[in-house]
């Protein structure tokens, strides 16, 4: 463990719970899509996704700025998509659909939990910045 | 707001899922019907799922595209005394399959279910976001 945190508490509260809440809509329309033949179940990679959106580069999508003057100063920007994967299925099914609603509804149970614990830190983070604002314990 | 998509989603699916069971109903309730509107034999009617994708989103839940008849032959009884026989004393009777049907029924509550599980939870997690920094 760090004793100094790596990021700003505020900014990775932020993306993370952004990045939670975009899970959540992947896996809810995975979940929506359990009967919709041929279709694919989608996730993101939470873990690298976080770890690139807070780095400010995201090497899959970040989109650089040319240059054409050897003074001029790199410049880099981050799509805020994160890379959606595919989802390999335990079970194949016979219309070609891989969600597998019960794999899905414990990510979507499981991201949820996750989000929420985002919120209390998050929370948290914004309640003791107040305090010292403020002077008074809340 | 991110998590509002997610509800939408999740009303797609109640909304599809719940046509699903009303042309699940439809074809259980007419199961008899040897002439409808057209005077033809009811056929058997199904929906099609289609799932939407705009771009720069990672989807936006599912449609029912259309709602195709089941181009299955039709079932024929031998009833001599029937008025829609034909003259070797067969009639067509709806092609609707109730092994099916009750197949189809309990896989699309199933899934309004799963829809309405995911939509309380999205629920829950809005209340707790109004409630960020309290």
């Amino acid at each position: 463990m760090n004793a100094v945190p790596k990021y700003d508490p505020l900014s990775f509260g932020e993306t993370a719970l952004k990045l939670r809440t975009y899970r959540q809509q992947v896996l809810g329309n995975n979940l929506t899509n359990s009967d919709t033949p041929t279709f694919k179940a989608r996730d993101i990679d939470f873990a690298s996704v976080l770890e690139n959106q807070l780095q400010g580069q995201d090497s899959s999508k970040s989109l650089s700025l040319a240059t054409t003057n050897g003074r001029h100063l790199p410049g880099t920007a981050v799509v805020d998509d994160p890379k959606l994967l595919y989802r390999i299925p335990i079970q194949p099914s016979m219309d070609g659909n891989t969600v597998d609603s019960d794999v899905e509804l414990s990510e979507f149970t499981k991201n949820s939990v996750f989000t929420q614990s985002a919120l209390t830190f998050l929370g948290g983070t914004i309640k003791g910045r107040m305090s010292a604002i403020t002077g008074q314990p809340s | 707001m991110s998590l509002l998509a997610t509800f939408n989603i999740g009303a797609t699916g109640l909304v599809a899922q719940s046509l699903r069971l009303n042309t699940t109903a439809s074809n259980i309730a007419n199961i008899d019907s040897v002439s409808g509107p057209d005077g033809k034999p009811y056929r058997s009617r199904q929906v099609v799922f289609t799932a939407t994708q705009p771009a720069g989103m990672p989807g936006s839940g599912v449609q029912v595209t259309q709602i195709v008849e089941s181009t299955t032959p039709l079932r024929r009884e031998f009833k001599p005394g029937h008025p829609k026989a034909d003259k070797s004393g067969y009639v067509d009777m709806p092609n609707v399959n109730p092994t099916e049907e009750m197949v189809n029924m309990i896989s699309a509550s199933r899934s309004y279910q799963m829809n309405i599980e995911a939509m309380n939870v999205t629920r829950q997690l809005m209340m707790s976001t109004m409630d960020l920094g309290k």
